[in-house]
């Protein structure tokens, strides 16, 4: 039960529903859902270290293109440092990660806060996700087409400040979808944000990867999201896979069936009896210790 | 409507203290060698404004602080900046900056007379002394206080440098800056006024200290007067360039 199955691993294909809730799915025409469209991710023998502390121990990932990959685990685990490293904010101690092929920009990374520019308007704040090379009319253009993919095109002439929490992560959503990346990472994204709102999230989260096929990597402490929309839930201890799950359930899924059930039973019963180690989230733990040097030195 | 009354509200107690005062003078109960009446003050503003003579003190003086400004407001931008942005600069200077800053730039007035005698460079270098401080380090300030999750999310976005300084660092250190401006404006006016006062052939200063050679009182009072309207107007236009450029932040959003 312990044992990571972890690589050479067949992507896993749904018998999916279209979509049929949350804001209305966009022409076929503008949403070329074609086949390769996500980045491959391959991940040999990371280790990642900060000062004396190892985060992660030789982890050895395979992620075939288009998944839907979610990493669950405890604070301080390193599940935050190994998604930050696929998308090169972390470089690793030793050993190798690839995205594609191997290109730098290929990913996207969606963080707990929204992280929107205050000073820039909304439709400003996504065009921070295109390449500065772009004609400005061009880029209003993909940012106003990524805003009405997240039902806000009406709201981007509006400073971040006036939006609800919420609306400020969509805008974020937008801002890493405009550039159509072929891998989104998802640092719990959807942490800060009340029940019913995480939900629509959720939705719309997984209405996007419908339509556009990226490779998705969502690191969340909520094994009941990472169950609501990945294909493959990896969780992981000590900087190490500890477990590895298909997830072969039909979508959209609903909240609360047995087949879930079951398997949050079973990765939450890994969670609490291995090797009983207490919580590392009580008051006065350091959680991984992200260190923000500052770029522009 | 309502506006208009409380608006005319905050002007009932000035006016009320200059119908007073006018009243009193009048009546002879103020000296005229000691406060000159509000009207006399008026009369010899005309006076001086017919000759020509005060446009032209008012025209040196703002000259003179303008310049002073822009050159001790500029270098401090730019060190601060430069500080801000490399940690290799900040050890080397900000220590001999901050050597510096102990020194009330006043006191540097006897030296300041004894290098540059009582020229324009006098006047010029002290306002840019004084100012210098404030701007260089609010803009420091600014600088190194800026969100570092948005630094993180423009390296993140592919930001190239200059496109990380001009959109995510200078947009954030600005209210910080804007600080340092409106502080440095204080501190330009007092120091011209000092060394208008104690060294000078021209400016509002000047004429406040020849007047008070020939006891003319009610020029001494106007000078005073117009240095703070001149101190009020540099304010208003400090503001206006915040509330131009922060149109963004909350504290000024009209919604």
């Amino acid at each position: 039960m312990t044992a990571a199955t972890l690589s050479g691993r067949a992507r896993a294909t749904f018998a999916f529903a279209p979509a049929d809730r949350g804001p209305p799915a966009k022409p076929a025409s503008k949403s070329p859902a074609k086949a390769g469209a996500g980045a491959p991710i391959s991940v040999r023998g990371l280790s990642k270290s900060f000062g004396t502390k190892e985060v992660l121990t030789a982890l050895d990932l395979t992620v075939p293109a288009g998944q839907f990959l979610a990493i669950v685990g405890r604070s301080g685990c390193g599940k935050s440092t190994l998604l930050r490293t696929l998308v090169g904010l972390e470089q690793p101690t030793s050993g190798a990660v690839m995205v594609g092929d191997g290109q730098r920009g290929v990913g996207r990374i969606m963080f707990q806060e929204p992280r929107l520019l205050p000073w820039q308007r909304v439709v400003d704040n996504v065009r921070v996700g295109l390449s500065e090379g772009l004609p400005k009319a061009a880029s209003k253009a993909q940012a106003l087409d990524a805003l009405g993919e997240v039902g806000l095109a009406d709201r981007a002439g509006e400073w971040p400040s006036v939006l609800s929490g919420g609306q400020k992560q969509r805008v974020a959503l937008a801002r890493a979808l405009v550039s159509r990346p072929k891998l989104l990472a998802l640092d719990e994204p959807l942490g800060a944000l009340d029940a019913l709102t995480r939900i629509e999230m959720q939705s719309l989260i997984e209405r996007v990867w419908l339509e556009q096929r990226f490779t998705a990597v969502l690191v969340t402490h909520d094994v009941a999201e990472a169950l609501a929309l990945a294909d493959r839930v990896v969780l992981i201890e000590d900087g190490r896979i500890a477990l590895d799950i298909d997830v072969d359930l039909p979508r959209p899924r609903r909240r609360g069936s047995a087949e879930i059930g079951a398997l949050e039973g079973r990765i939450l019963d890994h969670l609490f009896s291995s090797g009983g180690r207490p919580s590392d989230d009580r008051p006065g733990f350091e959680p991984e210790p992200v260190e923000y040097e500052k770029a522009y030195a | 409507m309502r506006f208009d009354a409380k608006s005319l509200l905050a002007f009932v107690i000035p006016v009320g203290l200059i119908l007073v005062w006018q009243a009193l003078a009048s009546a002879g109960m103020i000296a005229t060698e000691v406060l000159p009446a509000p009207s006399a003050i008026v009369a010899a503003g005309w006076r001086l404004a017919l000759s020509g003579e005060l446009w032209t003190n008012i025209g040196i003086s703002a000259w003179r602080a303008a310049v002073g400004l822009v050159i001790g407001g500029g270098i401090g931008f730019a060190l601060g900046l430069t500080n801000g942005l490399s940690r290799l600069s900040e050890r080397l200077t900000d220590p001999t900056l901050q050597m510096i800053r102990t020194i009330p730039h006043l006191a540097m007035i006897p030296l300041v007379i004894l290098w540059f005698g009582i020229d324009e460079t006098a006047k010029i270098f002290l306002v840019a002394l004084g100012v210098f401080f404030p701007i260089y380090l609010n803009t420091l300030h600014g600088i190194r206080t800026v969100d570092a999750q948005l630094v993180e999310m423009g390296r993140a976005y592919g930001m190239s440098s200059w496109a990380l300084f001009s959109r995510v660092v200078l947009p954030g250190a600005l209210p910080s800056i804007f600080v340092g401006l409106r502080y440095a404006l204080g501190i330009m006016w007092l120091t011209l006024i000092v060394a208008e006062t104690i060294s000078a052939s021209s400016g509002l200063g000047y004429m406040a200290m020849n007047a008070r050679e020939f006891m003319l009182v009610d020029v001494v009072v106007l000078s005073i007067l117009i240095y703070a309207l001149l101190g009020k107007l540099a304010d208003s236009i400090a503001k206006w360039l915040e509330r131009a450029t922060l149109s963004w932040h909350p504290a000024y959003l009209h919604v």
